[in-house]
């Protein structure tokens, strides 16, 4: 049996469960950041710094990049499977959107506790 | 093609589009966060510059296309719109939705 070895969880159905999971963080993340600009048309240096400078806004912000990350992994994968039918190409293709996904979530750390 | 292939399709496309284009939103993010001057320069960045605004309505365009279509997504999941027509109203409905929400985030970002 040839079995999926790229997926993100190497089983369909639970990277179909993290599809929703990540989708619903994102949901809400984007919710909460378009909410808050929208509400703040004013906003300053000082009130963007302290609105990141909150632990509960780190992790909610963290959490949304590795939602993100694993979200978009599930999808590119799927996109890829069905786009990319040469083998090497397709490799390639996964393992860049691998390395973009692992330097957003670095970067996104970087971001965050480095204000 | 059918109404809901083109809400796909587009759903693939707008999250490829944003996958890539975080690079875009993570640059902007940590530029606001280092310092005032970097706060400043983010904000005339998209106050003053045609291909900022270009590039951060194109990114919000397809945010809020992939919010839209996945939340059709998800209430297909629930069981529901999964006939024939109640499949093309619910396409129909979020391609409604996305494009009054992307006209709305022109005028906000202009």
């Amino acid at each position: 049996m040839v079995t999926s070895i790229t997926s993100f969880g190497r089983s369909g159905l639970y990277d179909w469960m993290m599809q929703r999971v990540t989708a619903i963080v994102l949901l809400a993340y984007t919710i909460f950041m378009i909410g808050y600009l929208l509400m703040n048309p004013e906003l300053d240096y000082n009130q963007w710094k302290e609105l990141f400078s909150g632990t509960v806004m780190r992790i909610f912000t963290l959490l949304a990049v590795l939602s993100m990350v694993a979200h978009a992994w599930i999808g590119m994968w799927s996109v890829s499977t069905d786009y990319i039918k040469a083998t090497g190409a397709r490799f390639v293709f996964q393992s860049a959107c691998g390395l973009l996904a692992f330097i957003y979530v670095v970067w996104g750390i970087q971001i965050l506790w480095g204000i | 093609m059918p109404l809901p292939a083109i809400t796909s399709i587009l759903h693939r496309v707008s999250g490829v589009a944003l996958f890539f284009g975080a690079i875009f939103m993570l640059y902007v993010l940590s530029m606001s966060l280092e310092s005032q001057a970097g706060f400043d320069r983010a904000a005339e960045m998209l106050q003053e510059s045609f291909l900022a605004k270009l590039i951060a309505w194109g990114l919000v365009s397809a945010l809020l296309y992939h919010f839209f279509a996945g939340i059709k997504h998800l209430i297909m999941d629930l069981g529901h719109c999964e006939e024939l027509d109640s499949g093309r109203l619910a396409a129909k409905v979020t391609l409604v939705i996305a494009g009054i929400a992307i006209l709305l985030a022109g005028v906000w970002i202009w």
